[in-house]
Formats: structure tokens, C-alpha cells, sequence
């Protein structure tokens, strides 16, 4: 039954091109309008670290002096050198690790590579750990490094690739502003969007090339890239005692049960910091999640939530419209399913053929708007913000493009089909 | 012409009637809510920033160490000056449009319980705020011994001007000359007030707070460098810059020129301002994809109307309607439906901008937008309506005496 069906669309759809074009071409836009601005948002909104992420937890401490204070206000979003350091060897949690983002100059051996600048990343070795940074060769530095500020470093695969045309390049050296580091180890692909760890540094900007032992940069005056918050008198003469937050401390903590005692640790430390004098105000910690941290800085930019919304605002209109041709051409067809009627066809497979015609309509919509979403795509990949190389169709949204298409066309459809099927036959009969 | 047969015919077909209005009504919200957007991106994107753009550009240095730091900037500065058509060099820590690095808190009482804002200090050497072209309205500019040696982030203290957006923002209403406020601690005094500075990043900010910014006068030293303001006559300014940036690569090879922040302000501006063209653009490519969604639709459902239609239109010019008479009723009736669809399309673009303004910190749609809208939409259902109202106009009154 559904392929005789499926041939009286076919030919009731070719009887009149110009209206199917319509009905498919609205339908198209629509749905290509969409599906562009819902892609980009999906792949904005990601978990940058599935499976993880509900076990990384990003600590926030009050160290501020009592000066604007505001009780409902939130802690400052990044952490001191001293608080760093106490939470960092406190070892309350599975792992932990202390970070900052910074540039070095590297200074290539071979003469063929002039020196340059490159993004880098200044952490304590839980980090790879952590983050399930994937390894192409050797593996991170350990504690003792990170105590004896090693003058180790951990390379991209880009950048490897850059440097060492991709060979395994572990115990080589890599003379970085004027210092020789020993190359112990060279990342996989990793990529996480948004760059959760460290939103200073750009939500979705391309990550750093090399990575550091915090120590190691700090007493090498490495370069900083990131903000900095201060009180009182700021100052940045030593950042190691500075009244100002410039590092981002990031936890795992494996259960709910952990996560609570870490609470409870960090309200505990406040405490303790404020009868020592070193706090001013009363606790105030908060420990979020990482979704919950990207959630909480609002890193998916509101211009594309907002063309989200007007993508759905037009394929709310192009629905309309198409509801509007289905009817026109539903009724137009009255003769023809006042005869079907005549001849014994319930009023249900009326419908149903009806139905199956908007739903081929729906279909080829559909092929239209991947094909639109994909040129969508393209023009946002070739925008200069710097989440648009990020901006790709994957196999969700693909599929989603057609049960969408093909909902939105029967959704259309039922309307119009509803109001064919119930024209009495005979009235149709006669007047013809 | 007379509505009244309209209406009556109008009611044999009111759900096609209703699907025609109710797309008219969310085009018309989608239509003004999105051009209210592309006005608010425009007008931001023509912000005023109070500084000689054309005529200055950016220089930024990096990769330094801090103890090598007046050296390196003795070197640069002397380069930079030496470049043939460069007017004045002067240090500034943050730019118009480029680098931010004097973001701060301010209160007007030395407790801090008053909180002023966050503005942008833009912490000067001589001549800079003359190089930047901010002109002084009230008060004075900066005197030679306003320029206080510092160490840290800027001048714990000092003699500065503000602009009138800040001021009216402090001290409403009153004399701002004389005013003190504090930041990190440290004390201020307004001498003058600028007519307008915009702060480097204006596109984070609120229309308001885009005008926030406080000149400090400061002594060039270690903490001043790697970060300079270059004044060249404005048509020469891409030969100046190219010879600048090779100049200093030259005198000071260890350093790292920040391309990206190094370039004239007005190309500076242009990309400050990226974003807000992609989304205007977008959403002019939104508002023409719905009009001709919209238009091809009415085309569509007028021109079954008219088939529907023939047998009586035949009768009607078989009884004496001219040609004019048919073309005008589907004229009419089309004005009817739209404008049933744009009565409706004006509730939901006030219900949608409602929307918008509680998540995206969006004005009030202004009023003038409806009408505007209104017209648009009744010239686009004209234009849609005209080639099958033609060919109803075309039916021969002869069709009246056939039966199909």
C-alpha cells in the first residue's frame, strides 16, 4: 500500500513542479537555516572531555580584602599563588594540577626555521593525567620534576610535526628563551572544545604547542598570557607573593562522595586562612564541575543563541507557508479524492496517502536544507571568529537534518490533509 | 470597491486565509526584531572613539625580559622615531580598539563602598593623550608634572581626565572637576574632562559603559614599554607602518612584534568589530530568504485561488465587472489579509523583542520600526499578488457559459 501511495505522490508531486518547488524550497531554507545555526551551537556547547568531565572540578577560593564586598557575590575566578600552592600540595584529591597560559620563543636547532613565538602552557604534571591528554611518544613529567623545576617540556603533535617532521623526538632538545629543555614526551591530536581549563586564554582559540613545569616557567620569567584580578595593592613585582589571582587549579574527584568532603576541605581551608588573618572574608568556595564552569562563564557566545532563535523564527514562517501550499494543493486534488472515496477508499488511507505525500515532499526538503546547511557551514567556516573552524556537520546533526526535515513536512502536512479528507465525495462528484 | 463581498468570499476560505495572516504576523516580528538588531550592531559599529584613528597606529613588543626592558624600549622608541613620516611615538599601555591592559574598578569613596564601575585606564607618557587627539572639553590637559614615575601596573595616584560619559555616569549633574575617586587603594584627582575616549574593547561593554575611560598621566619607564602609540599622516600610514615594524625587527632583533596588535587603528577597529558584520550580514541574508519565502507563498496560494476561482470571475465580467474590477478585488482582498496578518505580527514582534531583551540585553523595539515594517509587508503582498490577480483580470467572461 505505501509504494502505490508513494507513486500517487510522485505523480501528483511532478503534476505541478512550480508548487512542489515551492513547498520543497521553503522547506529547504528553513530547515538549512536551522540546522547551520543548531550546528554551530552543538558543537559550541560540547563536552569537551565526555566521560570525564563529571569528575573534573574547578575550585574557587575568597582571598579578597574586604574592600566592595558584596555577600552574594562570586569568588574570583582564578586562584593565587599562595592558595595554588597550599590546595596543589595538599593532595586531597585523585589529581590535582596548578596552570597558567603563557608564550615562549622557541629557537629551532635547524637553521631552516626562523625562532618563534608559540603558545605554551605552564602546569603541574597531574595535568596529562587528568585530562587524558593522549601521548604519540614518551609521557609526561612526573612530581619531582615539577619540585625540581626540570627543565622538561611536552610537545604537540603540531608542533612536533613543525619541528621534527614528526619523528619520535623524545630526549631531544629544544632551546626555548635561551634555556635547553629535554623533550620528554609528544601529544596525540587533542583538541578539547571549548578550551575549558583556561578561558583566558579564548574559549575556542587553537590550543598551546608546548607545555611547561609551572615552576620551571616561573623561575625562567617565562611570559604570561591570561588575566589577572588583584586587591589591595597588587602589585606585580613578585607574582608569587602578589595579592592577585592569575592560575586556574583543577581537580578529579572520582565520586559525589569525594566531591562533598572537597567542599567541605576548601570551606575548612577558608576558615583556617581567615583566623589566620591571611582571608578576610567569610568562606566563600565554590566547586564546579566542568560544565557547570563553562555553563557559569557563558563561554557559548549569546550571538549564536540568538541567531538560533531566529533561524527557528524564519523555519516557523517557511512551515506556515508550506502548510498554505500543502492545503492549496491538498484541495485543488478534490476530484481526484472525492473518486478514490467514491470508490470505496476509507477516509484513514486518505489520509494516509496524503500524509505520505507530504512526507516526500519532507524528504527531498531535507536533502535540500543538508545540502543548504552544508553551504551554511562553509560561509561560517570562512567567518573570521575564532570558533568558525570548528563550525562541521557530524553524523547527529546529519541525521537530525532529516527527521527533522521529514517531521516538520508531516507536522505541515497533517493540517491540510485533514481538511481534504473531509469533503464529502459526493459534493466533489457533483460539482465536477 | 467593496470589502464587504471580500470578507464573505474571504470566510469560505478561512483557514487558508488564517495560514496567509499567521505567516504575514511572524514575518513581521522576525522583520522588526532582526532589523532592530542590525540597526543596534550598525550604530555600535560607528561608535565614536573620540581618537584621531586614521591618523595613529599601534605598536606592541613582546618576548622580552623585564630587566632587559628599558633598554628595549630606548632602542624601539629611536627606531620608530627615526622612520621617516612618523609624527610622534609615544608609550600608552592600552590602545583604541587594540590592547587592554588598564581594566580597573573604581569607587568614589576611599572605603570602597561606593562602586563606580570598571573602566579603562589608559596610562599615558607625555604627549600621548595630544598624539591620541582626545580633546579636552573642561578643565586642563595634562601638565608636565602630572607625568608620575611608577612601578607596578600604573601610577599609584595622580592628576587625571575623564571623559563625559564617565563623569555624568559618577556625578550626575555635577561639576566633575575636583572629583576623587579610588582604585586598588589608590587616589585620583579629575582635572579635565575629555569629550570622548572609547575604552579598547568596546564591544563587551554596554552602549553606556563603552565611554568609560580615565587618562592617567605617567612617567615612561620599565613598566611603561613594549607598547607604543605612532602618529603618521593618515595617507602614508601603510608605507609608515610597513618601514616601523621593519625598523624595529631591525634594532631590536630578540623581540617579538605582536602582528596582530600591531597595525593602524582603524584596521584595529575593523576587527574589533568582526563579529557584529557576520551577525548583520547573517541576518540580512534571514530577512531576504523569509520575504521571498513569504512573497512565493502568496504567489502560490493566490494563484489557486484564482483557478479555484475562474468559473465566477468569468460570471462577474459576463455581468458587466471590467477587467480593473477583478485585478483590484484581488488587490484588495490581499491588503485585507495582510493587514489582519500584520495587527497580529505587531503583538509578536513586541512579545519576541520582550524575549530578546530578557537574554540578550537588548533596547526596547522603538515604535516607529511597525509602521515601517507594516509598509514593507503591504508592498511585498501587492507585489506577490500582482501576477495572479493579472491573470484573473485575463479570465474571459465567456468561461461563465462553460461548464468546466
Amino acid at each position: 500500500m505505501f509504494t502505490y501511495y508513494l507513486d500517487l505522490a510522485l505523480r501528483s508531486l511532478k503534476r505541478n513542479k512550480a508548487l512542489t518547488a515551492l513547498m520543497v524550497l521553503a522547506l529547504a531554507l528553513g530547515i538549512g537555516a536551522s540546522m547551520t545555526t543548531l550546528t554551530v551551537l552543538h558543537v559550541l556547547s560540547g563536552d569537551p572531555l565526555p566521560g570525564k568531565s563529571h569528575q573534573l572540578f574547578y575550585p574557587q577560593l575568597d582571598p579578597q580584602d574586604m574592600d566592595g564586598y558584596k555577600p552574594q557575590d562570586e569568588p574570583p575566578e582564578q586562584v593565587s599563588w599562595i592558595d595554588g600552592m597550599a590546595l596543589l600540595q595538599a593532595r586531597r584529591a585523585h589529581f590535582q594540577a596548578l596552570m597558567t597560559g603563557g608564550a615562549v620563543p622557541i629557537q629551532p636547532a635547524q637553521s631552516s626555521i626562523d625562532p618563534f613565538f608559540e603558545d605554551a602552557r605552564y602546569t603541574t604534571a597531574d595535568f596529562f593525567p587528568m585530562f587524558d591528554v593522549p601521548f604519540l611518544y614518551g609521557q609526561g613529567w612526573n612530581a619531582t620534576d615539577d619540585e625540581a623545576s626540570a627543565h622538561v617540556a611536552v610537545l604537540t603533535r603540531e608542533l612536533n610535526e613543525k619541528l621534527f617532521g614528526g619523528k619520535d623526538s623524545t630526549g631531544q632538545t629544544l632551546r626555548m628563551n635561551d634555556v635547553a629543555f629535554r623533550i620528554v614526551g609528544v601529544l596525540d591530536s587533542w583538541r578539547p572544545t571549548p578550551h575549558f581549563y583556561d578561558l583566558n586564554t579564548g574559549s575556542y582559540s587553537a590550543d598551546e604547542g608546548v607545555f611547561v613545569p609551572l615552576a620551571t616557567a616561573t623561575d625562567l620569567k617565562f611570559a604570561r598570557n591570561g588575566s589577572t584580578d588583584c586587591w589591595d595593592k597588587g602589585s606585580s613585582e613578585n607574582m608569587k607573593t602578589a595579592t592577585c589571582t592569575w592560575l586556574q587549579f583543577w581537580v578529579q574527584l572520582d565520586t559525589p562522595a569525594e566531591a562533598t568532603a572537597y567542599r567541605e576541605f576548601l570551606l575548612n581551608y577558608s576558615r583556617e586562612q581567615k583566623a589566620l588573618g591571611h582571608f578576610q572574608r567569610p568562606p566563600n568556595v565554590r566547586l564546579r564541575d566542568v560544565m557547570g564552569w563553562l555553563d557559569y562563564n557563558k563561554v557559548v557566545p549569546s550571538d549564536v543563541h540568538l541567531q538560533v532563535w531566529l533561524a527557528f523564527g524564519f523555519l516557523l514562517v517557511c512551515l506556515v507557508n508550506t502548510v498554505g501550499l500543502m492545503l492549496a494543493k491538498f484541495l485543488r486534488r478534490s476530484g481526484e479524492l472525492g473518486v478514490r472515496r467514491a470508490l470505496g477508499a476509507s477516509r484513514r488511507s486518505l489520509f494516509a496517502q496524503l500524509l505520505v505525500e507530504a512526507g516526500a515532499v519532507g524528504l527531498v526538503g531535507g536533502a535540500g536544507g543538508l545540502l543548504l546547511a552544508l553551504l551554511g557551514l562553509w560561509l561560517v567556516r570562512g567567518q573570521p571568529s575564532d570558533y568558525a573552524a570548528l563550525a562541521h556537520l557530524d553524523l547527529p546533526m546529519l541525521l537530525a537534518t532529516f527527521v527533522a526535515a521529514v517531521m516538520a513536512s508531516l507536522l505541515a502536512g497533517l493540517l491540510p490533509a485533514w481538511r481534504a479528507c473531509l469533503t464529502p465525495p459526493a459534493l466533489q462528484l457533483k460539482s465536477n | 470597491m467593496q470589502i464587504q463581498p471580500i470578507l464573505a468570499a474571504l470566510r469560505r476560505h478561512r483557514l487558508a486565509t488564517a495560514l496567509i495572516a499567521l505567516e504575514i504576523a511572524l514575518a513581521c516580528a522576525v522583520l522588526c526584531n532582526a532589523c532592530f538588531i542590525i540597526a543596534q550592531r550598525v550604530s555600535a559599529m560607528h561608535i565614536v572613539s573620540g581618537a584621531d584613528e586614521a591618523a595613529l597606529a599601534s605598536v606592541q613588543l613582546t618576548g622580552y625580559d623585564s630587566a632587559q626592558a628599558a633598554d628595549v624600549d630606548a632602542r624601539a622608541l629611536a627606531a620608530l622615531r627615526a622612520v621617516p613620516g612618523v609624527e610622534s611615538v609615544s608609550p600608552i599601555n592600552s590602545i583604541p580598539f587594540g590592547s587592554r591592559r588598564g581594566t580597573a574598578g573604581i569607587s568614589t569613596d576611599a572605603a570602597g563602598e561606593h562602586f563606580g564601575g570598571v573602566i579603562e585606564f589608559y596610562v599615558g607618557g607625555p604627549g600621548s593623550l595630544e598624539a591620541l587627539g582626545a580633546k579636552v572639553v573642561a578643565g586642563r590637559a595634562p601638565q608636565p608634572d602630572d607625568f608620575r614615575a611608577f612601578t607596578g601596573f600604573m601610577p599609584d595616584g595622580g592628576s587625571v581626565q575623564i571623559t563625559r560619559a564617565l563623569a555624568e555616569h559618577l556625578w550626575p549633574g555635577a561639576d566633575p572637576l575636583g572629583k576623587e575617586f579610588w582604585s586598588l587603594k589608590s587616589h585620583y584627582r579629575v582635572v579635565g574632562v575629555l569629550k570622548d575616549l572609547v575604552r579598547p574593547d568596546p564591544t563587551g561593554w554596554t552602549p553606556e559603559q563603552r565611554q568609560w575611560s580615565v587618562f592617567l598621566p605617567a612617567q615612561p619607564g620599565p613598566y611603561l614599554t613594549g607598547s607604543y602609540l605612532l602618529r603618521a599622516n593618515p595617507g602614508d600610514m601603510p608605507r609608515v607602518m610597513r618601514d616601523a615594524l621593519a625598523a624595529v625587527a631591525k634594532a631590536v632583533p630578540e623581540v617579538v612584534i605582536d602582528r596582530e596588535a600591531s597595525q593602524s587603528v582603524s584596521d584595529l577597529r575593523h576587527d574589533v568589530f568582526k563579529n557584529d558584520r557576520v551577525m548583520a550580514a547573517m541576518l540580512v541574508g534571514v530577512i531576504f530568504a523569509m520575504l521571498m519565502v513569504t512573497a512565493l507563498g502568496i504567489v502560490g496560494l493566490a494563484s489557486f485561488w484564482v483557478q479555484q476561482r475562474r468559473r465566477q470571475i468569468g460570471i462577474r465580467r459576463a455581468i458587466g465587472a471590467t477587467r480593473r474590477d477583478i485585478l483590484h478585488y484581488f488587490q484588495t482582498e490581499n491588503f485585507l489579509i495582510v493587514g489582519g496578518g500584520i495587527a497580529l505580527g505587531m503583538v509578536l514582534a513586541f512579545a519576541l523583542n520582550l524575549v530578546l531583551m530578557k537574554h540578550y540585553e537588548l533596547p526596547r523595539l522603538p515604535l516607529y520600526y511597525l509602521p515601517v515594517a507594516a509598509l514593507a509587508l503591504w508592498v511585498l503582498g501587492q507585489l506577490a499578488v500582482l501576477g495572479p490577480a493579472l491573470r484573473a483580470a485575463a479570465v474571459p467572461p465567456v468561461v461563465a457559459t462553460r461548464s468546466v
